[in-house]
Parts: structure tokens; sequence; C-alpha cells
């Protein structure tokens, strides 16, 4: 349920609600690569202060955004002009309102253009970075370590001993199954869809409601410890603290049920909140994870401010699909085993 | 020893006179203020009674599981309604009564599904309030339930929901939350009281001191009820150091239940 579709239908055209980001830098003024993207830009900005005098990072944003989180691979340099990023947009909408991969569905319901569900068509900062990832300097996630190689290994073997994809509702993707998306993190993720923000604080605490599944992170301000080891949760344990004009949060305690780009349950993430300009928070993470990579690594990502409401999205309690899919399956494997035995019988 | 007990209950009931409002009295207590000048309620709140199980008055009865013998038993507990009982129409008890007797099924608490409202306010669980002068959040820990009270936008509900679209604003001390456009799903509790998509709800939040809230709510819903009735009870601040709601992502605890049925037989 989307109520925050900002223009018409506008075809191929790129339309308004793409905006440009004031984290990125205009065209032919790209930093040199491996750049941290940390530093300000030239004109600093001060964010209003909420009454207890935190930095005010109150509203609705949207982390839409077309760019992937590693560098496409036929793409070397590290932010494009702006001519270039707007035939990224125009090209990936197009390819987004076409809905399918040409020759896997033939039979399309409706198309994404007629109910304004392609991301072109909301609220979204346009963003001249060729990759989320900043660093490494490539675009790319870094090399696995050992113990990443081993437990990917073993994590497959693990899958594939469950069966097929559609045997058990267990061995079915977390999304479709409504417990967790890229939206709700951590790190938290632009989809397809419903990318929707609302941050609010109150003394003490720093609130974002994410719009996929109503999730809710209660961000404490106070010091207080993370929980205690033995306390794993999917989206970990999360403390906050003001670092100048940016919100830091730091989570622990990850299941690793989740496993964010193949991480283990011994991933620390820390998130930087910026509020860059009046309608833009720079969002930083940096995933830290020697159980599964060589070395940490950082992305960066703009949330542009949008409007709500954001609407209820109860996803597990309309999930008609994940019973269809299911009930589907164990219809097919019916018809063959009756075809089969049909087949049998007339030999 | 002794003395020491004696003060200690002077302080009690002290704290007990000014905690609770006397029937009919006005009440004296005002609230902190929040930056708006508007009573602050911000804070991880929870509701201490029985409502969960049955809002109306019943006998502690056993778990309908049987393996979960007394640790799932259902407590008793007094009736959270003015006047004691619900005022269904007769065909609506009738459900009710079918309700109860298939709620293994029909529960939607025993699928993860939204609580509503106002069950969610009596889940016995806690629910933190962040407070704005535009948004109120009620972020509940079963299901990770919320509720946006539009403080100032006002409106009729876009479309139908679990948790309903709730209009707020302030009327001196109290809290006064309008709520509609439920889809009629929910229900009001285990025992399978329950409502249609017609239900509308006033529910007003009053502080009575720093740690207590004073809920009470009208609920309204003609296909259902005869007459529009009243519960209430005290809220209660959760004082614990670190309080916080925990992750309560229920959905994963409930699939098997579910969808078990739809898993691919062996051999098959």
């Amino acid at each position: 349920m989307n109520h925050r579709w900002l223009v018409s239908v506008s075809g191929l055209v790129v339309p308004a609600a793409v905006f440009w980001s004031a984290t990125m830098p205009v065209a032919g003024q790209a930093r040199s690569a491996g750049a941290r993207t940390n530093e300000k830009p030239a004109k600093a900005y001060t964010a209003p202060r909420t009454p207890d005098g935190q930095p005010d990072l109150q509203g609705i944003w949207t982390n839409n955004t077309f760019t992937t989180l590693e560098r496409p691979k036929n793409v070397t340099k590290e932010f494009y002009t702006a001519e270039e990023a707007l035939e990224v947009v125009r090209r990936l909408a197009a390819q987004e309102e076409e809905q399918t991969e040409p020759g896997t569905v033939a039979d399309v319901h409706y198309d994404f253009t007629q109910f304004g569900l392609d991301r072109s068509q909301e609220a979204m900062a346009l963003n001249l970075r060729t990759s989320l990832i900043v660093d490494p300097a490539d675009g790319r996630l870094p090399p696995l370590s050992a113990e990443g190689q081993k437990r990917a290994a073993e994590r497959a073997a693990e899958r594939k001993s469950r069966g097929g994809l559609h045997d058990a509702v267990q061995n079915e993707p977390l999304g479709a199954r409504c417990i967790l998306m890229d939206r709700n993190g951590p790190p938290m993720l632009a989809g397809a869809y419903n990318n929707g923000y609302q941050i609010m604080q109150a003394p003490g605490y720093v609130m974002i409601l994410v719009e996929m599944l109503h999730d809710v992170r209660i961000i404490p301000l106070d010091g207080r410890p993370q929980l205690p080891p033995n306390v794993r949760q999917w989206t970990g344990s999360y403390r906050g603290h003001w670092e100048g004009q940016t919100l830091v949060v730091e989570t622990t305690n990850l299941s690793g049920k989740f496993a964010f780009q193949g991480s283990s349950e011994n991933m620390r993430l820390t998130e930087r909140f910026t509020r860059v300009d009046e309608d833009t928070i720079r969002y930083q993470f940096t995933v830290d994870d020697p159980s599964t990579w060589t070395r940490p690594w950082s992305a960066e990502v703009p949330w542009k401010k949008t409007i709500g409401p954001i609407f209820e999205h109860a996803c597990h309690e309309g999930n008609y699909g994940l019973r269809n899919t299911l009930a589907g399956a164990r219809a097919e494997e019916k018809r063959a085993a009756e075809e089969a035995a049909k087949k049998g019988s007339s030999k | 020893m002794r003395k020491w007990l004696r003060r200690a209950s002077m302080v009690g009931l002290g704290l007990t006179l000014a905690v609770m409002p006397a029937g009919g009295q006005t009440r004296a207590y005002r609230a902190p203020r929040a930056a708006d000048g508007k009573p602050n309620f911000n804070g991880i709140w929870q509701a201490l009674n029985e409502a969960s199980w049955d809002i109306e008055a019943h006998a502690a009865a056993p778990s309908p599981v049987l393996e979960l013998g007394a640790a799932h038993a259902a407590a008793g507990g007094l009736s959270i309604i003015d006047g004691g009982t619900i005022p269904y129409k007769p065909e609506a008890l009738a459900k009710r009564q079918e309700n109860y007797a298939n709620r293994l099924k029909l529960d939607p608490e025993i699928k993860c599904y939204l609580p509503g409202v106002p069950r969610a306010t009596y889940m016995p669980y806690p629910f933190q309030v962040i407070q704005g002068p535009k948004y109120i959040m009620m972020l509940h820990t079963y299901a990770g339930a919320v509720r946006t009270i539009y403080m100032d936008e006002h409106k009729e509900a876009p479309a139908d929901s679990w948790m309903g679209w709730s209009n707020g604003h302030w009327e001196g001390e109290t809290l006064v939350v309008d709520t509609t456009g439920f889809n009629g799903q929910a229900w009001l509790d285990r025992a399978g009281n329950f409502h249609s998509d017609a239900l509308h709800v006033v529910e007003r939040y009053t502080a009575t001191s720093p740690d207590h809230l004073l809920y009470e709510a009208t609920i309204e819903d003609p296909n259902v009820f005869t007459r529009p009735w009243k519960i209430s009870m005290p809220l209660y601040r959760r004082l614990d150091k670190n309080a916080q709601i925990m992750e309560f992502r229920c959905v994963e605890f409930v699939e098997e239940l579910i969808y078990g049925h739809l898993r691919k037989q062996p051999g098959k």
C-alpha cells in the first residue's frame, strides 16, 4: 500500500521526483578514486535542533535508488556524469516497468507504469556514485576471509540438504515470508518499493519507522550497554550516540539468520546519519566482520525527504502469495505423480 | 524493624492516595510537560491485568493445549468493562461463543497477526510511546505493531487496516485518540470477543502520577453491539533499569502452524 506517488505516469522521461543529491559532487568534480565520502560539501549545513538539543533528523525519508551495492562490472569510475546517471535511471526504470525478464513470465497482469510502481516515479535522490560501496575504492565487496569461504560453503550445503525452494515454508526467502527485507536491514537498503522511513526524536531516543513490514527501530542514546552477548535478535542490539552533527548507531548481537551479504553473527555494523541539507540525510554504514571478509567495508546512500503518510504494511497477514506458492508446488507434484502413474499403467 | 515497616507502609499509603483518583473527584495531578507544553507521555508502558485472556470477568482456566499444562493456563481476572459485560447483539453473542470454542484456529494472536485496537494496549507486553507535536507513536512489543496517532493531519482512513487510522488531540491533561478504518479481522482478547469493520474507538489517556496513565476507551460498533460501551484500566510505567522493547518477530514462530500442511511430503 503506497501513498507516496509524487508524479503521474511519465513514461521514459525522468520525472521531477528525481532530485539531485546535495551529497554528490557536480559533474566533473568527482573526487579521486578511493576518497572517502565523509568530507562535508564546501558549504557546511547545520541541521536545526530538536528542543532537547539533538540535530533534527525528523521527517519522512526515502532511500529509494537504482544504484547497486556493488559497482557494475563494466564500470570502472567512481562517479557518473549527471547525463550518465540520468541515463542509468531511464534504462533501469524502463526495465522495471517491463516488470519481468523477457521470456520468463509470459502473462503480465499489470504494468508497473500504470500504478506508479517503478522507482523513478517516487522521490529519489539522484546518486552520481556508480556503487553504494565507497570503500574498497573499486566499489566491490572485499574478498571473503578463509572462515567466510568455509561458512559460505557450509551454508550452501545446509541449504541444499533442506531440499527445494518450495518444499517447505522455511526454505523460502525471508522477504517472501515477511520476516525481514533489505529495507529493514540492518543495514537499511532500498528495494523496488516501500522504501519509506519516518524518523522521530524524543529525549533520549531516535525512532526509525521502516515502512516495509511496519518495522521499528527504537534507538536509545543514553549510553546503556548492548544486550548480553547470548541474546541474539534478527536486527541485533543497537545503541546510538551523537558525534557532532552525526547520529552514530552501533549494532551487535545479530542472530546471523539474516546474513546480510553472507555476513556472520559476529558482524558489527556502524551506521551514520548526517543531515546534509534540508531535504537530504547522508546514510553511511561500515560493516566489520572478520569472520566473513578480509577487511571492513563501507557504503553510502542519500536519503531524500518525501511525503507521508506511511501506511500500515501488514505483509504477513495478507501473504496469499506464500500460501499459493507452496500450494502450487504441491499441486504440481500431485499432477506429476498422477501422470507418472498413468504412464506406468498404460505400459 | 517494626518501626521501619510502619513508616514504609505509611509512605506506601500516601503514594496510593496520591495516585488513585477517587470516584467522582477531579484529578489534581498535572503531568510533566513535553517541549511543546503538552503532557509528556514518553516512556515504556504496560497494562498489568488479565484482560488479554478475557476482557470480561473470568475464572482461571486450563490452557487449551494439553501439553502446556499450568504454564499457559488462563489466569482469572476481573472485568475491565464499565457494567461488567459486553452489550452484544444476540447473534453476535453466539458468534463470540463460537469464536471461543474455536479459538486455537481463529484467534489472530495465534497466527501472529496484528492485534488491532484496543487489544494492543493490554497485551501482556510493554509498549513504548514516542511523542512529538505532529505524531505520537505507540510501538508495541507484540508483532512489532505500530500505531501512528496523527495530531494535526486529521483525516479519514485512506484504507482499512488492522491497527486502524488514529486522529488525536489534547483535551487539557488528556490525550484523546479517535480511531476508525479497521478491517474487522482483529479480536478484543483470547476469549473470542470481537468487533466488525464498523468499529469506532475513542481512547483517553490521562496521567495520574509520574508512573501511571489512566486508559479509558469507548467502543462503538453497531454491527455487533447494542450500544457503545467503555473499558478502563491503569497503565504502568516500566521502571526496570534499561527497559527496552525487545524484538518479537513472531512470524517465524507460526509458520509451521500456518503453512506446515503445505510441506512437501517425503518421497514425493
